[in-house]
C-alpha cells in the first residue's frame, strides 16, 4: 500500500490520473473501517487533507458551492438557513466525532444507498462537481447514482464540490434507525418544498439499489396543489392528498430485507416520513405566507 | 513510511508506519501512548476519540498518514490540555486558578447512600486519587463513580471536555447529544451524566 | 526475559482516605483510569514481540478436507503457523464443564467463526496476510439450527462419541442437558384454575459487548512455562484448562490479570488464552493477540437465545393455580457454561411467586449456532422475560391490576421454591413493587420546549421522525429473581491473603487475591472491608494472579459476597494474630487485653467500650502478619435429576422495574423516558458502587428490549451482524433517567448481611420495557427485541 499526499488539487489530479485505482481518503469514516476490518487493500491511498479548497463553501446567488471536505459539522452550524434540509441529514450522520470529519464528498464518493446526504441532495436539486486531468463537469445529482455503491465517477476523477440550491421554501428531513443516534439509516427521506417552482421534489434514503426520488409522487402532489390552488390560498394539505403523496412515495421505493430492517417496514416508513416531512414543510410554508401577508 | 506529528504537545515521529494503519494504533503501539481505546475500530464507539488540531475524532479513522504535521490532544494530555486552557494558552505558567491540584488533604469522603440517590451536581471540594494532577472533568469522573471498567472513559473525559469548553452550561440534553457517539457498556450513564454535571457546576463556580 | 510494559501494579489507597464499609469510597484504580495510565491486556507491550491471529471458520458446519499453510509460512516476517497436527499434548480440547472445544479445530468445524489455524508474525497485518493465505477445504454438512432439526431422529450428532455426565439423561445426544421441576400435582390444580393463559415467547441472542475486545499477552520464561497477562473473570479457571494443552505443570503458567474491559460472562470461557501461549512457547517470544470488534463477536459465548412455553392459571380472586412451562435454550455449538444455564432457568422459571403445583423442563440444544454461555442473568433473564409477560395477560384476563396481581402471589421470607427449597432471607417482593410503583412519574409531553418539540427527547432522536404525531406513552412492571454465588452443589469459594506491617511509621494492610476486578469495583470494596476490619487507613490491593489461591468467577453476583467474605475473614484472622502479639507484648500492662473484646480502630487497638490500649505502630514493631485462607459460603446441593428438588441455591437477588416508554405507533420507534427500579441489596457495602451496578445493568436490559440481537441466518447458521455497525447497544440517548429505591434488608448468612446485586436488575428492565411498549400499542409481542417492524405489523411471519 502506497499513501499519497498531494499538497494541491492539481497534484491529486496528476496522482489519480496515474492510479487510477487509487483511493481519496478524507475523513475516512468509509476508508478506515474497511482496511481495519480487512475488507479492502487498496493499492494506493490518496490523502485529501491537504487540499483547503475542499474544506470551504461559498453562498452564491442561487446555490452554494460546497467543497467536498466540508464537515458535517460545519453544515449544521452554518448552513442551517440556505441548506436546511441537508443540515438536518448532516444532524443524523453518526457521532458527532464523525461529523467532525466526514464530509457530503465521502457519502457521494462512496454512494451507498445509506448515506445520509443523498436525500436532502436529492431534494434540494444538487450538481456535483468532479474533475480529472482532462478537465471540470458538473454532474446532476439526478444522475450521479448508477447502483448499488456505484456512480458516474470515471476512474480518474474526484469529486472537488457540490453545487446545491438555496433553499426557496421549507425542508424536512427524517431518517429511520434503531437507535436513538449513532445508527445507520434503515431508511431516510428528505423533501424540499420549491415555491420559486412551484413544485416539490423527494429523496429517499436506503430504500432502493440507489438514493431516488419519487417522481410519481413529487408529480402528483405539483399537480394537485396546482389545482387545489393551495400555493396561493395557502390552505392546509387536504388529509387524503397528504395520504395518495405517501402511498406513492412508499410505492418508490424498492427495497430489500436486511438485519437493519425490512423491505416492508421500509416501505411503511417511508411512506410515514413523507406525510409527515409534507405536513411539517407545508405548515412552514403557511406561516412563513402568514407573516409574510401579516406584515404587508 | 514516516509520520511527524506533536502529541499533547511533544514533537513525535513514528517510522516504518505501514500505510493502512490507523492514528490510534501508531499512539497505542508505536508512541507509547495506550490511553485511547481500541474497542470498535469502526467509528462507532468513541473510545478513541482525541482531539486533532483541536477537533474531537475516532482515531481509529484517521490514517496515521493524515496526521503529518498535526496536533493531537490524547487523555494521557488531558490534564494538561485543561490546565493551560484555564491559565490562557500559552503561558505556561505553574500556578493557575481554578484546577484541581491534588494534595493528601483532600481526600475523598465518599457518600451516603441518602446522598449518592439524591445525587446531584454541586460544586464541592475536590476527591482525588494519589497527587495526581487531573482536569476538571477527570476528577468529576472519579467523584461522581462515572468509571466502572474504564475502557469507554479516555474517550468520553476527551469529548466532554471539549464539550464544556465549547458549551460551559449544558442541558441534559445537550450532554447526551454530544456524548452520544461514546459508547459505555458499565454505568447505564446515569453517573457518566452526573459527572458532567458535576465538571460544568465545579467550572462555573471556579469562574 | 524482561518484563513487559503495562505490568499491574500494587495500587496504594492512601492515608487520607477514608471509607470502610457502608460509604461510597472512591475507586482505588480510578485515577489511572482516567489519566489512560490503567494497562488493559490489550495495552501490554513488549519489545520484541510478535502478533497473533487467528484463522477463522467461514462456514458452520463442515467437515476440513485439507489445510496448506505452506505459503502462510513463506510469507516474510511470519514466525509460526500452527493447526491442530501441531499442539503439543494428546489435550486438545478444554471447556469449563464438559471439554468438548476444540482449541484448534479438528477434522470437523462445528460453528462460523470456529478457530482453525493460529499466525504469530512481527505485524498485526503480517499476520492477517498470513492467515489469508492458509488454504482450508471444506466439505459442507447440513447445518442444525434449532430444536426440530437438532433432536430429528436422522440429525448428525454434533458431537459424537459424547461421554459427559449429562449424556445419560439426555434424550438426544444433541440435548446438553435437561433440567425438569416437578412439584404438586399440575393437573389436579389446573382443574381449580378460573383463567388459564397460554403463551410462546422468544428471546434473542444477546451479546455482552465489553468494551474491551479478548486480548492478551503470553511470554516465555526461562524455566520454559509462560506468563500470561489477560483479561479474565477466573484466573484459576483458565489455568486449569491452559496449563495440560501446554503440557505445563499449573506452577509453570503464570497468570497475571491485566487490565479488564467489561466482562457481563464473556470472559469466563478462554479466548485467546491457549492460542497466544502457545504461539509464545512455539517462538520463543513473546505474543499479543487482539481481537477486533469483528472477531469478539466470533470470540466469546453470547446469552443463549430461548423459546419459552408457559401455561398459568389463575382463580378469580388473583391467586395462581399452576405453572407449566418448557424452556428451550440454544447452546449453540459447545457446551460452555449450557448445564448451569439450565438449572437456573428451571429452577428459576417460575419467577419470585408463591406457586404449590409446577410442571418445569428446561433443556439446552446443541446446534450450529454460536456457542452460548454465560452472560449476566444467567438463563433467569430469559425466564423472567417470559413469566412476567404471562404475569401481565393473567392480570388483564382477570381484570386485576399487573402490579396488584403481582403483590398477591409475590413470594417472601419462608415462602417454598418450586425446587422445594424454602427462601430463608428476606425476599420483599411484594415490598419493591410497591416502592417502584409509588415514584414520582416523569411529566408528560417532557419533549416539548419553548421552542417546540426537541427531537432528542422523542422517539428517533436526532433522526427528526415525529415532532409528537404518532407518540404514545405506555407504563409497564416487572419482578424478577436471581440467585446469587454457583449453585447446585459446587464448592463455591474464595481465597484471600492479608498482610499487615508498619510501613512509613503507618500500618498498612495488603490485600492480595486473584479476584478479577472487571469494572465492579471488588478492589474498592476489599479496601473498605479491610478498613472497617483491621482499623487502618492505608490499603494496598495486590494485583490479581495466580501466586494466591482461587478467588473464583466474577460472576453470579457472587464476588462481594464470596471473595468480599474471603476478605472479611481473612482480615478478622490477622486481627486475631495482632492482638496476640499485643497480648504478648502488651498484655500485663492492661487487664482488658485479657478480658475485653478488643477491635482494631483509627490504628489503635480499643476495648469495645472505646478505651485505647495501644497503637498498631507499636503492636506490630517489625512484625508482619499475614494470612492467606479460604473462605466458601454454606453448601448447596444438587437438583434431583427427574424432581429438580434440591437446596440448589445458597441465596436470591431480588429488583423490581417500572418502565415508562414513549412509543411512535406509526413508526414502530421507541423512547424509554424513564426506567426506575427498587433493589434490595442486603447491605450496601458501596452505595455509589451500587448504583452504578443497578443502572448498568438496568441498561442491559433495556437494550435486549429493544434493539440488541446476533442475528444468525437460519439457513447457512452465519452471524450476519458481527460489529457495532449493525449489532447495536444503547447509546446515551438511548438512556432514561433511572432512579433507585435500595433496599437494605439484611441475610443473616452472608457476610455483612450483604446480597449480591449485579445481575437482579438484568432481569427485570427487559419485562418492565415490553409490557410499558405493550402499554402502548395493545400488541401482544411475544418476542424481543422488539424492533420497529415489529411494532409496525411489517415483520416477516416467522419472527
Amino acid at each position: 500500500m502506497d499513501f499519497l499526499r498531494p499538497a494541491s488539487w492539481q497534484e491529486a489530479l496528476a496522482a489519480k490520473a496515474e492510479h487510477p485505482t487509487a483511493v481519496p481518503i478524507a475523513g475516512g469514516t468509509d476508508v478506515m473501517v474497511e482496511i481495519n476490518f480487512d475488507h479492502r487493500r487498496p493499492e494506493y491511498l490518496i490523502d485529501l487533507g491537504r487540499i483547503g479548497d475542499l474544506y470551504e463553501w461559498e453562498v452564491g446567488e442561487d446555490s452554494v458551492r460546497l467543497g467536498a471536505s466540508v464537515p458535517y459539522t460545519q453544515i449544521m452550524e452554518n448552513l442551517r438557513s440556505e441548506l436546511p434540509g441537508l443540515a438536518l441529514a448532516s444532524h443524523t450522520v453518526a457521532s458527532p466525532q464523525i461529523r467532525n470529519r466526514g464530509g457530503v464528498g465521502g457519502n457521494l464518493g462512496t454512494a451507498s444507498p445509506a448515506g445520509d446526504a443523498h436525500p436532502a441532495l436529492l431534494a434540494a436539486g444538487a450538481e456535483v462537481e468532479v474533475e480529472s486531468v482532462r478537465g471540470s463537469r458538473r454532474i446532476p445529482i439526478d444522475d450521479f447514482y448508477t447502483g448499488v455503491k456505484r456512480n458516474a465517477l470515471a476512474a480518474d476523477e474526484l469529486i472537488r464540490a457540490v453545487h446545491i440550491k438555496k433553499a426557496d421554501g421549507p425542508q424536512q428531513y427524517s431518517k429511520v434507525g434503531t437507535r436513538n443516534a449513532m445508527v445507520i439509516a434503515v431508511c431516510a427521506f428528505g423533501l424540499a418544498l420549491h415555491p420559486e417552482t412551484r413544485t416539490v421534489r423527494t429523496g429517499i434514503g436506503s430504500a432502493a439499489p440507489t438514493p431516488v426520488r419519487a417522481r410519481t409522487a413529487e408529480e402528483f402532489l405539483d399537480a394537485a396543489l396546482d389545482e387545489g390552488g393551495f400555493w396561493d390560498n395557502g390552505k392546509i394539505i387536504t388529509p387524503s392528498v397528504a395520504k395518495q403523496f405517501a402511498d406513492l412515495c412508499a410505492a418508490a421505493c424498492n427495497p430489500i430485507d436486511d438485519v437493519r430492517g425490512t423491505a416492508s417496514y421500509r416501505r411503511h416508513a417511508v411512506g410515514v416520513m413523507a406525510r409527515r416531512t409534507l405536513t411539517w414543510t407545508w405548515e412552514s410554508y403557511r406561516g412563513a405566507r402568514r407573516t409574510t401577508e401579516g406584515a404587508a | 513510511m514516516r509520520v511527524n506529528f506533536t502529541v499533547n504537545g511533544r514533537p513525535q515521529e513514528a517510522d516504518d508506519v505501514w500505510e493502512g494503519e490507523s492514528l490510534l494504533y501508531v499512539l497505542r503501539e508505536r508512541l507509547g501512548l495506550p490511553g485511547s481505546k481500541n474497542a470498535c475500530e469502526q467509528g462507532e464507539c468513541g473510545s478513541c476519540t482525541v482531539r486533532l488540531d483541536g477537533v474531537p475524532v475516532c482515531s481509529c479513522l484517521v490514517a496515521a498518514g493524515q496526521v503529518e504535521g498535526r496536533e493531537v490532544v490524547t487523555v494521557e494530555g488531558l490534564a494538561d490540555f485543561a490546565k493551560q486552557r484555564s491559565c490562557g494558552t500559552g503561558t505556561g505558567a505553574g500556578a493557575c486558578a481554578g484546577h484541581t491540584d491534588a494534595t493528601p488533604d483532600s481526600a475523598p469522603q465518599g457518600v451516603s447512600l441518602d446522598e449518592a440517590k439524591a445525587w446531584a451536581a454541586r460544586p464541592q471540594d475536590s476527591h482525588t486519587g494519589e497527587g495526581a494532577q487531573l482536569s476538571p472533568v477527570q476528577q468529576a469522573f472519579i467523584d461522581a463513580g462515572a468509571v466502572q471498567c474504564g475502557f469507554c472513559t479516555p474517550g468520553l473525559l476527551v469529548a466532554a471536555d471539549e464539550m464544556l469548553e465549547r458549551n460551559p452550561d449544558p442541558t441534559d440534553a445537550d450532554i447526551r447529544e454530544a456524548l452520544s457517539g461514546n459508547l459505555c457498556r458499565c454505568t447505564g450513564y446515569e453517573k457518566i451524566m452526573d459527572a458532567v454535571r458535576l465538571a460544568a457546576a465545579r467550572q462555573g463556580e471556579a469562574v | 526475559m524482561s518484563s513487559p510494559n503495562g505490568v499491574p501494579t500494587k495500587i496504594t489507597q492512601g492515608s487520607g482516605t477514608k471509607g470502610g464499609i457502608g460509604e461510597s469510597t472512591l475507586r482505588p484504580d480510578g485515577t489511572l483510569k482516567v489519566t489512560g495510565e490503567f494497562a488493559y491486556s490489550s495495552d501490554m507491550w513488549h519489545e520484541d514481540m510478535l502478533w497473533g491471529q487467528i484463522l477463522r471458520s467461514t462456514v458452520a458446519h463442515a467437515e476440513i478436507v485439507s489445510i496448506d499453510t505452506a505459503e502462510a509460512l513463506a510469507l516474510p516476517g511470519v514466525y509460526a503457523v500452527m493447526t491442530y497436527d501441531d499442539l503439543p499434548t494428546e489435550v486438545r480440547n478444554y471447556g469449563l464443564e464438559i471439554q468438548d472445544t476444540p482449541v484448534l479445530a479438528h477434522g470437523k468445524v462445528r460453528h462460523h467463526g470456529e478457530p482453525v489455524a493460529i499466525v504469530a508474525a512481527d505485524h498485526p497485518e503480517t499476520a492477517r496476510r498470513a492467515a489469508a493465505k492458509i488454504k482450508v477445504e471444506y466439505r459442507e454438512l447440513p447445518v442444525i439450527t434449532d430444536e426440530a432439526s437438532a433432536t430429528a431422529p436422522d440429525a448428525i450428532h454434533i458431537h459424537e462419541g459424547r461421554d459427559d455426565h449429562h449424556v445419560g439423561h439426555v434424550a438426544h445426544p444433541n440435548i446438553v442437558h435437561r433440567q425438569p421441576i416437578v412439584r404438586g400435582d399440575v393437573t389436579r390444580a389446573a382443574a381449580k384454575a378460573d383463567v388459564v393463559v397460554r403463551g410462546e415467547y422468544y428471546f434473542g441472542m444477546q451479546d455482552q459487548a465489553f468494551l474491551g475486545p479478548e486480548s492478551g499477552l503470553a511470554v516465555p520464561e526461562e524455566d520454559g512455562g509462560v506468563h500470561l497477562y489477560i483479561a479474565t473473570q477466573w484466573l484459576h479457571s483458565d489455568l486449569r484448562q491452559i496449563a495440560p494443552v501446554l503440557g505445563l505443570p499449573e506452577d509453570k503458567v503464570r497468570m497475571t490479570l491485566a487490565g479488564v474491559g467489561g466482562a457481563f460472562g464473556g470472559r469466563e470461557d478462554l479466548s485467546m488464552q491457549i492460542h497466544a501461549c502457545l504461539l509464545a512457547l512455539r517462538t520463543g517470544r513473546p505474543v499479543k493477540i487482539v481481537y477486533n470488534r469483528f472477531e469478539s463477536f466470533f470470540g466469546h459465548v453470547h446469552r443463549h437465545p430461548a423459546r419459552l412455553y408457559y401455561e398459568h392459571g389463575a382463580t378469580k380472586d388473583g391467586r395462581l393455580t399452576h405453572v407449566k412451562c418448557r424452556i428451550v435454550l440454544d447452546g449453540g455449538a459447545y457446551a460452555s457454561a449450557s448445564p448451569a444455564v439450565v438449572g437456573n432457568a428451571a429452577s428459576l422459571g417460575v419467577g419470585p411467586y408463591v406457586v404449590d403445583d409446577v410442571e418445569v423442563e428446561a433443556i439446552a440444544l446443541y446446534t450450529n449456532n454460536p456457542p452460548c454461555g454465560a452472560m449476566r442473568g444467567f438463563g433467569a433473564v430469559q425466564a423472567c422475560f417470559a413469566y412476567e409477560a404471562q404475569m401481565d395477560k393473567v392480570a388483564k384476563e382477570l381484570g386485576l391490576d399487573p402490579v396488584e396481581f403481582r403483590q398477591r402471589n409475590a413470594m417472601e421470607q419462608g415462602s417454598v421454591l418450586p425446587t422445594g427449597q424454602s427462601v430463608d432471607s428476606p425476599a420483599p417482593v411484594a415490598e419493591l413493587l410497591r416502592r417502584v410503583k409509588a415514584m414520582p412519574l416523569p411529566p408528560e409531553r417532557q419533549w416539548e420546549s419553548s421552542e417546540g418539540a426537541d427531537v432528542r427527547q422523542l422517539p428517533g432522536g436526532l433522526s427528526n421522525t415525529t415532532h409528537g404525531e404518532g407518540v404514545v406513552r405506555g407504563i409497564g412492571y416487572a419482578v424478577g429473581i436471581k440467585n446469587v454465588g454457583f449453585s447446585e452443589g459446587f464448592d463455591d469459594y474464595s481465597t484471600a491473603r492479608v498482610r499487615m506491617e508498619v510501613v512509613g511509621g503507618e500500618p498498612v494492610a495488603t490485600v492480595h487475591t486473584a479476584m478479577a476486578e472487571v469494572g465492579q469495583g471488588g478492589v474498592t470494596v476489599h479496601a473498605q472491608i479491610a478498613r472497617t476490619e483491621l482499623g487502618v487507613a492505608r490499603v494496598t490491593i495486590h494485583p490479581a494472579n495466580t501466586e494466591v489461591g482461587s478467588a473464583g468467577s466474577t460472576s453470579a453476583s457472587r464476588q462481594t459476597y464470596v471473595t468480599g467474605g474471603a476478605v472479611k475473614n481473612s482480615c478478622e484472622l490477622v486481627r486475631e494474630k495482632v492482638l496476640d502479639i499485643g497480648r504478648r507484648k502488651f498484655g500485663s500492662y492492661h487487664p482488658a487485653w485479657a478480658t475485653a473484646e478488643l477491635l482494631l480502630e483509627g490504628g489503635k487497638v480499643v476495648t469495645d467500650g472505646g478505651e485505647v490500649l495501644a497503637d498498631l505502630v507499636d503492636v506490630l514493631g517489625d512484625e508482619a502478619v499475614e494470612v492467606e485462607e479460604e473462605w466458601r459460603h454454606r453448601p448447596t446441593e444438587p437438583f434431583d435429576l427427574r424432581t429438580g428438588q434440591g437446596f440448589g441455591h445458597v441465596q436470591y437477588s431480588f429488583a423490581a422495574h417500572r418502565a415508562v416508554v414513549e412509543v411512535d405507533t406509526e413508526l414502530g420507534m421507541v423512547k424509554v423516558v424513564e426506567l426506575a427500579c427498587a433493589q434490595d441489596v442486603g447491605k450496601a457495602l458501596n452505595p455509589l458502587s451500587v448504583l452504578g451496578q443497578i443502572q448498568g445493568g438496568t441498561v442491559q436490559g433495556l437494550g435486549i428490549a429493544v434493539m440488541e440481537e446476533i442475528i444468525v441466518d437460519p439457513k447457512t447458521a452465519k452471524v450476519r451482524n458481527p460489529s457495532f455497525t449493525d449489532y447495536l447497544i444503547p447509546t446515551i440517548l438511548d438512556t432514561p433517567t433511572i432512579p433507585v429505591d435500595v433496599l437494605e434488608l439484611a441475610d443473616d448468612h452472608a457476610p455483612y448481611g450483604l446480597r449480591g446485586i449485579g445481575e437482579a436488575p438484568t432481569l427485570s428492565s427487559t419485562p418492565a420495557v415490553l409490557a410499558a411498549i405493550r402499554d402502548a400499542t395493545g400488541l401482544e409481542l411475544n418476542r424481543t427485541p422488539v424492533r420497529p417492524e415489529h411494532l409496525t405489523g411489517t415483520a416477516p411471519s416467522t419472527d
